[in-house]
């Protein structure tokens, strides 16, 4: 017994190791990003502010995309993570439940129109946000019957109330004449137009929404169990279930609303880090933050560099391409481990 | 042990359906009780309402003397633990993991488990078989091991009162047995009180104590096997022909089962 738990106490300790170095080296990499790549010995001299002419583009352009970067996979992640334990269903991410494609709805709106006293500039990050909240209260409310929540119909109804979003938001992308390019663009996710200004707002949401996921770790993991076997358990369902999504409600809608739709690292990272180290929410909430930061830094680094003739890729493409392989050969090899037994 | 747990006029709404009209009911410290009828009935219904699982329309559950609508989830599952019908679990959660969760009700949300929790884990374990169980995957093991980890949860609970929803449901008939013997021996053993709810009358009543016979959304009758289980009831709530009988070898109760009354 004793050494089963030195043994999973030591994996931990590896994992986040592993982790932190990788995710060091990605950063540094993905700092040291320009027309020519910079050299180590410019991006530390930056970093402990020894004035050189690249001070500028590191701390300006680079840095800000690598710390909302940060924030926005560590956010992705948890909110997938949880999202799967509150329905015991290994494909649930910010995805299945609609509050993407609502926030991708919001945003194009907001790309699109001018709308009355609002500043044109925090038009498509506002409706982005309303629009990601709204999606949740309104499937939440349909599939609520007689005070219970079933989750089967919670996920059917955030699967078709999704299927309506996307198809606005195509038929706004049809329409869209010259502003074409700015929804698509939007609609694959770009770290690259965030600016400091953005994460004043992005990073307490964030962060807040991750504090209060990770509050409820231990009531998430005995509904991972079933909702009666929580409610024999003392857990007040219901409540735990509400807070939690509009948490990850609140963590979706303040990535993608300054970001665009990335996906993938909902879904991916927590299986990654379940199979290594289980299902307790307590240990797999703050290493999926770890994991989910380190993936996005290390899909904006790639899509900076792997294909240079076409400029810089839109991230969201990198984490589906790297991402969907992946998942691809955790399905195939690795089923029970994943849930689907 | 003192236990004081009383259903009074309990009434209970599913949209608009009455569930249960009128259910009054006193459970006894260290009986097996089993809440017998067939599917529909509203038997389950009236097993999650005494831990507050559903909430009802009228009437109350008093718990040494607290009407349970008054009380925290929490404080409830200090007393009463329960194994629902459904054990099915995806997740890789090992066995200990799971007996550990027992100890939800008495932990703050960030804690850890204590020296003391810990003790109470490992006896749980031992108490249902499962010592040299703790580390295997509860996603890999069989249907009657599953329910014997949750009973070990239960235990960990340190509960005055074991609920059990359909405990034969989907179980191998050894399976049957070897859950119900352990639920007998824990209840004659450390004065557990349990109440069970089934529709699987020859094998359940083995085990009981006193019978309560669900009918038409209320209770048709309660008292011992040899009062409640009579040709006439079997008839009306089960619609079988069958009657109590005594199995030879091991003096227990059972019904005999002849066939269909319709």
């Amino acid at each position: 017994m004793a050494s089963m738990k030195a043994k999973k106490a030591s994996k931990v300790m590896a994992t986040v190791v592993v982790l932190l170095v990788l995710l060091v080296i990605v950063s540094l990499l993905d700092l040291a990003w320009a027309a020519r790549m910079l050299s180590a010995r410019e991006v530390i001299d930056v970093l402990l502010s020894r004035g050189t002419w690249a001070n500028n583009l590191i701390v300006k352009d680079n840095a800000v995309r690598i710390v909302i970067g940060l924030f926005v996979g560590a956010g992705l992640a948890v909110a997938g993570a949880v999202m799967q334990a509150i329905f015991r269903n290994p494909m649930a991410s910010p995805y299945i439940l609609g509050l993407s494609s609502g926030a991708s709805l919001g945003a194009a709106i907001g790309i699109l129109f001018t709308i009355p006293f609002i500043p044109s500039i925090i038009t498509t990050p506002l409706l982005a946000f309303v629009f990601c909240f709204g999606t949740m209260f309104l499937v939440y409310s349909l599939s609520r019957t007689g005070g219970v929540t079933h989750t089967e119909t919670l996920l059917l109804t955030g699967i078709a109330i999704s299927a309506m979003m996307s198809a606005v938001v195509s038929f706004l992308t049809f329409i869209a004449g010259d502003k074409l390019e700015g929804i698509v663009f939007w609609s694959m996710g770009s770290l690259s137009n965030a600016t400091w200004e953005d994460l004043l707002f992005v990073a307490p949401a964030i962060l807040a929404g991750i504090f209060i996921m990770m509050m409820f770790a231990k009531d998430l993991n005995a509904m991972m169990i079933g909702d009666s076997h929580a409610m024999d358990l003392g857990v007040d369902v219901n409540s735990v279930r509400l807070i939690t999504l509009i948490a990850a409600s609140l963590v979706t809608a303040a990535a993608v609303s300054f970001v665009g739709v990335i996906g993938f690292v909902g879904l991916i990272i927590p299986h990654i880090f379940r199979i290594i180290l289980g299902p307790d929410n307590r240990l797999l909430l703050p290493v999926s933050a770890l994991g989910g930061a380190t993936f996005l830094i290390a899909c904006d680094y790639l899509a900076h560099t792997v294909a240079t003739a076409y400029g810089v890729l839109p991230i969201g493409v990198l984490t589906a391409l790297v991402g969907a392989p992946y998942f691809i050969y955790l399905l195939k090899r690795r089923k029970s481990e994943i849930g689907w037994s | 042990m003192v236990l004081n747990y009383e259903v009074q006029d309990l009434q209970f709404k599913y949209r608009n359906k009455l569930v249960l009209n009128g259910v009054s009911l006193s459970i006894r410290p260290g009986e097996i009780l089993g809440i017998l009828g067939p599917n529909g009935c509203g038997k389950t219904t009236l097993l999650k309402n005494l831990n507050r699982n559903l909430v009802p329309f009228g009437g109350c559950v008093l718990l040494d003397g607290n009407d349970i609508a008054g009380m925290k989830k929490r404080e409830i599952a200090r007393t009463v633990a329960a194994v629902p019908q459904d054990n099915e679990i995806k997740f890789a959660f090992t066995v200990k993991d799971i007996v550990a969760m027992g100890r939800m009700p008495f932990q703050k949300e960030f804690a850890g488990t204590s020296r003391e929790d810990e003790q109470i884990i490992d006896r749980a374990l031992t108490e249902t078989g499962l010592q040299d169980f703790g580390d295997r995957f509860i996603s890999e093991m069989s249907g009657g091991e599953r329910q014997r980890v949750i009973i070990a949860r239960a235990l960990a609970q340190t509960p005055k009162v074991l609920l059990m929803d359909e405990p034969t449901l989907h179980l191998d008939i050894s399976a049957q047995f070897e859950v119900l013997d352990l639920v007998y021996r824990l209840s004659k053993e450390h004065g557990l009180t349990v109440v069970l709810v089934s529709h699987d009358l020859p094998m359940v009543v083995r085990y009981c104590d006193r019978i309560v016979m669900i009918h038409d959304h209320k209770i048709l009758c309660n008292g011992t096997p040899e009062e409640t289980l009579t040709p006439a009831n079997l008839k009306q709530v089960f619609h079988v022909d069958g009657e109590l009988g005594k199995d030879a070898k091991t003096g227990r109760n059972t019904v005999i089962l002849h066939g269909s009354t319709q």
